[in-house]
C-alpha cells in the first residue's frame, strides 16, 4: 500500500493536539515546538501531494484516494481523495495552520490548551476538504466548531462570550439544514459517496422530496459559512472578537469550507443550480455591494477587514454560479487568494494590535514610521485585498469577473457582474482609508516606542508576501491544477 | 534587433526596483547615494536600448518588430499571454519616457540631498518607486494585449499614489494621494468593464488580433462604442480629462521631480498613450470618436482657465498639463473622425492617425519636465511655491530662467520651438473635422501663453518679494536654507539645459513631416521649416499667442494693467475659477461626505446591526443566557473536554481499523 498522504496530512495536527494536552503542562516551549513541527510536516505532505498530483490528460479526476468501509449498514466509508479543487485549499489550510502557529508564538495564557485546540481546529478543516464521504465530511465540519468556540470565547476579546455563542449559534443552526440535506441525499440516493453523486448528478427530481430542497438545505448551510448576505452577521462578531490566529485561521481556511461546499452541491444538481443561478447570483451581488458599504463605515481595524471578508467572499458565489470554467475557476481561486490575503490582513491587524495596543482606527496613526517593516506587508496585503495587478487579488477578480461576464449559462451574467465589479471600486475607497488611518498622517509620540516585527514575525510576514506575489504574477500555478477540479463540473453546463 | 534587448528596456528598472528594495534599503548605510546612481544607470541603458529600438523600427519593414510570445495561463476560453508589441508607436513612447525618466533621476540626485526625511531611509525609498514607476510605464507602452497593459497601468497608478504619498506623515500628501488613486480607479473600472465586453465578445486581448477584429460582425456597432468608450474612461482618468480631473493638482504634494515625471512622461502619457494604441479600434466609432474630441477640447480650455488664477507655480503647470493634454486628447479624436469619415478605416491609416496627437505628447514631454524642473529649482532657492513671494530671480538663477523660457516659448507654441509644431497640427486637423472644438481651443492657445508668461514674469521678473520671510511659507521641501537666492548645483542645472535643447528642436522632426511618416502616414505634405509661415493657420495662431504673451507682460511687467482690478471686475468668474469650479466640493463634500458615507452606507450601516442582526440578537439573548451556564460548567477543565473530544476521535480511527 502507497503512503496515505491525506490520511498523513489531517491526522498528524491530530496527534499534535493530543501531545500538547497531554503532555505539554507548564512547558510552554515544548508545547510550541511540538506545534510548529505537527503542522510543518502536514505542510510539507502537503506540498509534495500538490507536486505529485497527475496533471495528465486522462488522469483520475480524484487523486490520493484512501477508502476503507466504515458503517457498512449505512453505506458510510472512510474515504479521503481530493480533486483540484480541494487541493488547493488542503494545502492553503496546511499553511495557514504552520502560520498561526509561528503568528501564536507570544502567548502565553493557558498555551497548552490554546495550542491543543489550534491544532484540532486544522485538523477538522482539512478533514472537512480531504472527505468524500458525506457523512466524514460532516463529522469533520461538526467538529471545527468545538475548537473555534474556545479559542474565541477564552483568548478572544471584547464581547467575546457573545460572539463565541453567536457562531456556534449560526454554524448549527445551518449544519442542522444541511445535515437535513445530507439525510435526504442519502434516503433518495442510498450513497454518501461525492464521486458518485457528482457522476449521478441526482437526477432524482421524480424522488419524495424535489431536488430543489435538498439543495437549498444543503446550500442555506454552505451560505452561513461563506458567509452570504444576509446570513453573515456572525462573522464581523467572530473575527473581531477572536485572536489573531483565529481570525486568521477563520478568514483564511474556514469560510472557504462554504465555498468549497457551494461548489461541490453545484455539481451534484446542475439543473437545480442553473435553474436558481439568478437567485444566487442576486445574493452574490448584494454581498458584494452591502459587504464593500458597511465596510466604509466600520472604525474598529480588524473589524474594517471582516467586512471586506463578506464583500470579498460575494465574488466567490458569483463565480460559482456563472457556472462556466473560467468564472468556477475563478471563483476557486478567489478562495485561495483570500486566505492569503485576508489571513495576512488579519496577522498584521492583530501583530499592530498587540504592539500598539490600540485598534480603533481614528487612535491610529502614522506608524510606517515606527514600524516600517510590517507597515510594508501591511499595505501589500491591503493592496492584494483592493485587487491590485501582480498579487493574487486581482488574478483571481479579474479571472471570476471575466468568467462571470462572458457566461452563457446564465441569463443577465453580464448586469449581475457589473454590479460586483463596483464592489472593487468601493475596495480601493475603504483599503486605502485603512492604509492612510493606520500607517499614514502625522507621527504620534505616544507610539514611538512601538515594536517592528521581530525575526519569526518576518519570516511568516514575508512568506505570506512571497506566496501573495507568486499566484499574482503566475496564476497558473494554482489555476493548473484548480482546472482539473473544475472542468468536469463545468462540462456539466455544457 | 534581438528581442532580448527590448526586454532588458522593461526589465532594468525593474532589476534596479528589486535591488533597492530587497538588498540596498535592508542592508546598506542609509547615507549612501548608491540607490541614485544604480537607478540612473539602469535607466541610462535602458535609454540607449530604446534609441536602438527606435533606430531599429526605422528600418525594419512596415515599422513593426515581432517578438514571440509566452504563453501564460490558459483556462477554458481564457488564454493569457504575455508578449510585447513593438511597433512606431512604442518605439516613440519609449524614448521619451527613458529619456525623460533618466533626465529626472539625474535631477533628483540634487534636488533630494537636502529632502530626505531627517535620516531615515527616504533616499532608497525614493529611487526604489522612481525604479519601478519607470518600469511600470515602460510595461503599459510595451504590452502587446490590453490585459496586460491593465496591469502595468494599474502599477503605475499604485506608484503615482506611493510618490505623490512620499512624504506620507503629512497629511496633505497622504490625502492626495489617496484622491489621485481613488479618482483614477473610477475611469480604471471604465477600463475594467471594457476589457470584460472585449473578453466575452472576441475571446482575446491581444491588440493586433483586435485591431483585426474591431469592425468584423464580432465587435462592431454599439458594443464597439461601449467599449471604447470604458477604454477612454480609464485614459480619463489616468489623463485627467475633465471631469476626472481633480487629482492632477493636488498630485503636486509628492516631490517636485516627481510631478515632472507624472506629468511628462509617465502617468498622464499613459492616458493618452492608451487612446492612440486603440485608435484602430475607436475608429470604427464617430462616436466614440467624438466623445474624445468633445471631452479633450473642453478639458484644454477649462483646464487652462484656471490656470489663469492660481498663485501657486506647481498649480499653473499643473493646470497647464491638463489642459495641453486635452489637446492631445482633441487631436486624436478630430484625426480619428476625419479618417473614419473618409471611410478608410484601415489599420495602417488608424495607427498613422495617432501620429498627431501622440507628436504632441512627445514635444510636451519634454518643455514640461522642464518647466517642473524649473519650477523645483526655483522652490530650491525661495523654499516657497507661492508666486507672490517670489519676483526677480533672473539676476540670481540665471540657468533657471533661461530654460523657464524656452519651455515656456515652446508651451506657448511660438515659431520654431517645439511646441508650435505639434500644436499647429492639432488645431489643424480640428478645424478640418471639428470646426467648433478648434475656437475653443483657439481660446485656448491665448489662455496658455497669458498664463505661462504671467508665471514667468512674477517668478522671475521684477524685484524679490520674498525677504519679509514671516510671511507664513506653506509647505515645500527646502532643508532650511532661508531666502538665500542661489543658483542650483550642477547636477540639477545640466539635466534642465539637457531637455531645454530638446523643447527647442524636438518639434523639426516632423517640421518636413518626418514623424508622420514614421507614423504610417503615405500622403505627408512636406511643409518645411520655413514653408509653415507661408500658410495662415500658423499665423493666426502666432499672432493669439502673441497677444496672450503680450497681455501678461502689460500686467504683471510693466504693469500698464492693474491685475487687481481686473480680478475685481470679473469678481465671480474670477472666484470660480480659483475655486476651481467648485468641483472638489461637489465630489468630496456633497457627494462622498454628504450622499455616500453619510447617507447611503449609514443606512446600510443601520440595517446591519437593527435589522439584520437585530433578529438574529433576539434570538441569540437566550441561548446567552445558557451559553454563559455551559461556559461555568466547563472552565477550569477545558483540557478534559479536549481529551474527551481526543479520545472520541481516537475511538472512531480504531473502529475504523477494527472494520475497515
Amino acid at each position: 500500500m502507497s503512503f496515505s498522504y491525506l490520511s498523513a496530512i489531517v491526522f498528524l495536527p491530530l496527534v499534535g493536539a493530543i501531545l500538547v494536552a497531554l503532555f505539554g503542562g507548564g512547558r510552554e516551549k515544548l508545547v510550541k515546538y511540538l506545534s510548529a513541527v505537527f503542522t510543518a510536516v502536514p505542510l510539507v505532505i502537503a506540498v509534495i501531494a500538490f507536486l505529485n498530483f497527475d496533471r495528465s490528460a486522462g488522469a483520475s479526476i480524484y487523486q490520493f484516494e484512501e477508502k476503507a468501509v466504515w458503517i457498512p449498514a449505512l453505506n458510510a466509508n472512510y474515504h479521503l481523495g481530493v480533486d483540484g479543487l480541494s487541493l488547493p485549499l488542503v494545502a492553503l489550510t496546511a499553511f495557514l495552520g504552520l502560520m498561526v502557529v509561528l503568528i501564536s508564538w507570544k502567548i502565553h495564557t493557558r498555551v497548552r490548551e490554546y495550542f491543543a485546540w489550534l491544532l484540532l481546529l486544522e485538523a477538522s478543516i482539512l478533514g472537512v476538504f480531504a472527505s468524500l464521504d458525506l457523512l466524514l465530511f460532516f463529522i469533520f465540519w461538526e467538529i471545527e466548531i468545538i475548537p473555534m468556540y474556545f479559542l474565541i470565547s477564552v483568548w478572544g476579546s471584547g464581547r467575546k462570550e457573545y460572539s463565541s455563542i453567536k457562531y456556534v449559534i449560526f454554524t448549527l443552526a445551518g449544519s442542522a439544514l444541511m445535515l437535513a440535506g445530507i439525510l435526504s441525499v442519502y434516503f433518495t440516493t442510498g450513497s454518501l459517496d461525492i464521486v458518485d453523486l457528482a457522476d449521478k448528478q441526482l437526477a432524482m427530481v421524480q424522488s419524495i422530496m424535489p431536488a430543489s430542497l435538498i439543495f437549498f438545505l444543503l446550500i442555506t448551510g454552505f451560505a452561513v459559512k461563506l458567509p452570504v448576505a444576509p446570513l453573515h452577521t456572525w462573522l464581523p462578531d467572530a473575527h473581531t472578537d477572536a485572536p489573531t490566529a483565529g481570525s486568521v485561521m477563520l478568514a483564511g481556511a474556514l469560510i472557504k469550507m462554504g465555498g468549497y461546499g457551494i461548489i461541490r452541491v453545484v455539481s451534484f444538481f446542475p439543473q437545480v443550480a442553473r435553474d436558481y443561478a439568478p437567485l444566487m447570483l442576486t445574493l452574490a451581488v448584494i454581498s458584494v455591494l452591502y459587504g464593500a458599504a458597511v465596510t466604509l463605515r466600520q472604525t474598529d481595524l480588524k473589524r474594517l477587514i471582516a467586512y471586506s471578508s463578506v464583500s470579498h467572499m460575494g465574488l466567490v458565489l458569483l463565480g460559482a454560479f456563472a457556472l462556466t470554467e473560467v468564472s468556477l475557476t475563478g471563483a476557486a481561486l478567489q478562495m485561495v487568494s483570500h486566505g492569503l490575503l485576508t489571513g495576512l490582513l488579519f496577522a498584521m491587524a492583530g501583530f499592530t494590535i498587540h504592539n500598539v495596543e490600540e485598534r480603533r482606527l481614528d487612535k491610529l496613526g502614522g506608524l510606517a514610521r515606527q514600524m516600517p517593516v510590517a507597515a510594508v506587508v501591511f499595505s501589500i496585503a491591503s493592496l492584494g485585498s483592493l485587487g491590485l495587478p501582480l498579487t493574487s487579488g486581482f488574478a483571481a477578480e479579474f479571472i471570476t469577473l471575466a468568467g462571470s461576464f462572458s457566461s452563457q449559462v446564465v441569463n443577465g451574467a453580464p448586469v449581475f457582474t457589473l454590479l460586483a465589479a463596483i464592489g472593487v471600486v468601493l475596495a480601493a475607497g475603504y483599503i486605502l482609508w485603512l492604509i492612510q488611518r493606520t500607517l499614514y498622517g502625522p507621527v504620534k509620540e505616544q507610539y514611538n516606542e512601538v515594536k517592528d516585527a521581530d525575526t519569526l514575525e518576518r519570516v511568516y510576514m514575508f512568506t505570506f508576501v512571497a506566496l501573495i506575489v507568486l499566484v499574482g504574477i503566475y496564476p497558473a500555478v494554482l489555476t493548473d491544477i484548480i482546472k482539473l477540479g473544475i472542468a468536469p463540473i463545468a462540462g456539466l453546463f455544457g | 534587433m534581438s528581442s532580448q534587448l527590448i526586454w532588458l528596456i522593461f526589465l532594468l528598472p525593474v532589476i534596479s526596483f528589486l535591488i533597492i528594495s530587497l538588498l540596498i534599503k535592508p542592508f546598506v548605510n542609509r547615507e549612501s547615494r548608491i540607490a541614485g546612481y544604480l537607478t540612473i544607470l539602469a535607466i541610462g541603458t535602458s535609454l540607449a536600448l530604446s534609441l536602438l529600438t527606435l533606430s531599429a523600427v526605422m528600418s525594419a519593414p512596415n515599422h513593426k518588430i515581432e517578438v514571440p510570445d509566452i504563453s501564460w495561463l490558459t483556462i477554458g476560453n481564457l488564454n493569457v499571454h504575455v508578449g510585447l508589441l513593438v511597433d512606431s508607436l512604442t518605439a516613440v513612447m519609449l524614448v521619451v519616457v527613458t529619456l525623460v525618466s533618466l533626465m529626472v533621476q539625474v535631477y533628483s540626485l540634487g534636488y533630494m540631498k537636502d529632502n530626505w526625511d531627517h535620516g531615515n531611509t527616504a533616499y532608497h525609498r525614493y529611487y526604489a518607486w522612481m525604479s519601478l514607476f519607470t518600469a511600470s510605464m515602460l510595461g503599459v507602452i510595451l504590452a502587446d494585449s490590453l490585459l496586460l497593459v491593465f496591469v502595468f497601468w494599474e502599477m503605475v497608478g499604485l506608484c503615482s499614489y506611493l510618490l505623490i504619498g512620499f512624504w506620507f506623515h503629512r497629511p496633505s500628501a497622504a490625502n492626495a494621494a489617496k484622491k489621485a488613486f481613488i479618482v483614477t480607479r473610477f475611469g480604471d473600472f471604465g477600463f475594467l468593464v471594457a476589457l470584460l465586453l472585449i473578453f466575452a465578445k472576441t475571446q482575446t486581448f491581444d491588440i493586433e488580433e483586435l485591431y483585426g477584429i474591431a469592425g468584423t460582425a464580432v465587435l462592431a456597432g454599439s458594443v464597439l462604442t461601449w467599449a471604447a468608450i470604458g477604454i477612454f474612461a480609464g485614459a480619463m482618468g489616468k489623463s485627467a480629462q475633465f471631469p476626472l480631473h481633480l487629482w492632477l493638482p493636488d498630485a503636486m504634494e509628492g516631490p517636485t521631480p516627481v510631478s515632472a515625471l507624472i506629468h511628462a512622461a509617465t502617468m498622464v502619457a499613459a492616458g493618452v498613450f492608451l487612446v492612440a494604441r486603440t485608435l484602430p479600434i475607436f475608429v470604427h466609432s464617430i462616436e466614440a470618436l467624438t466623445t474624445v474630441a468633445i471631452i479633450g477640447a473642453v478639458t484644454a480650455i477649462f483646464a487652462a482657465s484656471m490656470g489663469l488664477v492660481m498663485t501657486d507655480i506647481k498649480r499653473v503647470v499643473a493646470y497647464s498639463t491638463i489642459s495641453q493634454l486635452g489637446y492631445m486628447m482633441l487631436g486624436l479624436g478630430a484625426a480619428g473622425i476625419g479618417i473614419a469619415r473618409g471611410g478608410e478605416t484601415g489599420i495602417e491609416a488608424a495607427k498613422a492617425a495617432a501620429a498627431v496627437g501622440i507628436f504632441h505628447l512627445f514635444n510636451h514631454a519634454f518643455f514640461k519636465a522642464l518647466l517642473f524642473l524649473g519650477a523645483g529649482s526655483v522652490n530650491h532657492a525661495t523654499g516657497t511655491f507661492d508666486m507672490r513671494l517670489m519676483g526677480g530671480l533672473r539676476k540670481a538663477m540665471p540657468w533657471t530662467f533661461a530654460t523657464f523660457l524656452i519651455a515656456s516659448l515652446s508651451l506657448a507654441g511660438i515659431w520654431p520651438l517645439s511646441g508650435f509644431w505639434s500644436k499647429d497640427e492639432i488645431l489643424a486637423v480640428a478645424l478640418e473635422n471639428q470646426p467648433v472644438l478648434f475656437y475653443l481651443a483657439m481660446i485656448t492657445v491665448f489662455m496658455t501663453a497669458f498664463y505661462i508668461f504671467r508665471v514667468l514674469f512674477l517668478t522671475f521678473g521684477g524685484e524679490y518679494r520674498g525677504t519679509s520671510h514671516e510671511t507664513h511659507v506653506p509647505r515645500g521641501a527646502h532643508g532650511g536654507h532661508g531666502p538665500h537666492l542661489h543658483e542650483s548645483a550642477p547636477v540639477m542645472v545640466a539635466p534642465m539645459v539637457a531637455l531645454s535643447v530638446l523643447a527647442i528642436a524636438s518639434g523639426w522632426w516632423n517640421a518636413s513631416g518626418g514623424f508622420a511618416r514614421f507614423m504610417g502616414e503615405e500622403h505627408v505634405e512636406a511643409i518645411g521649416f520655413f514653408g509653415v509661415l507661408t500658410h495662415g493657420l500658423p499665423w493666426l495662431s502666432l499672432i493669439v499667442a502673441g497677444s496672450g504673451i503680450l497681455l501678461a507682460y502689460l500686467m504683471y511687467s510693466r504693469k500698464v494693467i492693474s491685475a487687481e482690478r481686473i480680478g475685481s471686475a470679473f469678481k465671480p468668474l474670477y472666484t470660480l475659477f480659483s475655486r476651481k469650479y467648485y468641483f472638489d466640493e461637489l465630489y468630496e463634500n456633497i457627494i462622498v461626505r454628504k450622499i455616500l458615507i453619510g447617507g447611503l452606507f449609514v443606512g446600510l450601516e443601520k440595517i446591519d446591526t437593527y435589522g439584520v442582526d437585530g433578529v438574529v440578537n433576539t434570538v441569540a439573548k437566550g441561548a446567552y443566557a445558557d451559553g454563559k451556564a455551559l461556559r461555568r460548567l466547563q472552565t477550569g477543565q477545558l483540557q478534559l473536554y479536549g481529551l474527551v473530544i481526543g479520545i472520541g476521535i481516537l475511538a472512531i480511527i480504531l473502529v475504523l481499523y477494527l472494520f475497515g
